[in-house]
């Protein structure tokens, strides 16, 4: 074995992780970002009553059947309202979206649906934050995109605007459709 | 009033040094026994915060940590073992909520690839050293001595 190529490994190994360092600067990779667990899982299952109506349970069966987007939200967080205007339009142009109103006071949120238009087909009162534990939210607002099936395509973190929905989202959703 | 300027600052270095000292989990907990503490303990120390950036789920005050750390106590008293709770937490958070990864087909090679290194690294070295040594023992041909004798004797 050529000696001299020997003296080149290290040479190379560490070209060889300015490359990938360099790529994961230049690409943008967030490290922020969290993989869902769910994507390509069916959306769990639950036993939860509805917002509108305490004594009415619902469970998956109950909202699955066609594709939807699953929007967890709240009245604590600030972001969901400036996403709220965002889901109103959706749901006007025949999206279907099912809420999960997570840890969240019963009043508060009915208050809040009244006052900014409610975009929920059928809304999930989440109080202690179950469902959201068994789909792996971290934070509200989160939006999976859950096909016919009931299978996760997708997952999103963070408030939904019109830019992101024209620009990415809204491909994923017409797909499932 | 100097002493009792004195005293303030220092009552207030004391407040800040111990409050400071405090763990960010704020929850009181009471454990059927010490080894179920422990585990307790090791388990939420090694998870890690879905919500934040490296920090730990036993050190953090998001929201998702609490949750993490009750679902942990709860599935202690239920009986389960730390197995199936790390597994209970990677499929609903995935591998980004453990910091110690788990052996798979894809993270096999972070055992795999330093032992490699090692290996050949030793190798090479056994195999540098062992050319070096045989190449000192040159002997010096019949000509060489000739030259060398006529090179001292002309010196002298």
């Amino acid at each position: 074995m050529n000696k001299k190529l020997i003296f080149a490994i290290p040479l190379v190994v560490v070209a060889a992780m300015f490359g990938v360092f360099g790529y994961a600067l230049v690409s943008g990779v967030d490290p922020k970002s969290v993989p869902s667990a769910l994507t390509g899982e069916p959306l769990p299952d639950f036993k939860l009553s509805e917002l509108q109506d305490e004594k009415a349970f619902l469970s998956r069966d109950d909202i699955t059947g066609e594709p939807m987007l699953v929007n967890i939200w709240a009245t604590w967080c600030g972001s969901c309202k400036y996403e709220h205007p965002v889901l109103n339009a959706l749901a006007a142009s025949g999206v279907r979206i099912i809420g999960i109103n997570y840890k969240d006071d019963r009043a508060l949120a009915l208050k809040w649906l009244d006052e900014y238009a409610d975009p929920y087909e059928v809304d999930v009162y989440d109080p202690n934050g179950d469902l959201g534990f068994d789909l792996g939210v971290t934070g509200a607002p989160e939006t999976f995109f859950v096909d016919s099936e009931g299978n996760v395509q997708y997952r999103f973190q963070g408030p939904i605007t019109d830019q992101l929905w024209q620009d990415k989202l809204k491909a994923i959703y017409d797909e499932m459709v | 009033m100097k002493w009792c300027n004195r005293t303030a600052a220092t009552l207030s270095f004391l407040v800040l040094l111990f409050g400071s000292l405090a763990f960010a989990a704020s929850e009181v907990l009471t454990f059927d026994n010490d080894e179920l503490r422990e585990r307790y303990a090791e388990l939420t120390f090694q998870f890690r915060c879905p919500k934040c950036q490296n920090q730990n789920v036993a050190d953090s005050n998001a929201p998702i940590s609490v949750d993490i750390r009750q679902k942990t106590y709860e599935m202690l008293h239920q009986g389960y073992s730390d197995q199936d709770i790390v597994d209970f937490m990677v499929d609903r958070y995935t591998e980004f909520v453990i910091y110690k990864p788990q052996m798979s087909v894809v993270t096999i090679w972070l055992w795999v690839v330093p032992a490699v290194v090692l290996l050949s690294g030793l190798i090479l070295l056994i195999r540098m050293t062992r050319s070096r040594s045989s190449e000192t023992v040159d002997e010096l041909t019949d000509d060489d001595r000739d030259r060398l004798k006529t090179l001292l004797e002309d010196k002298s």
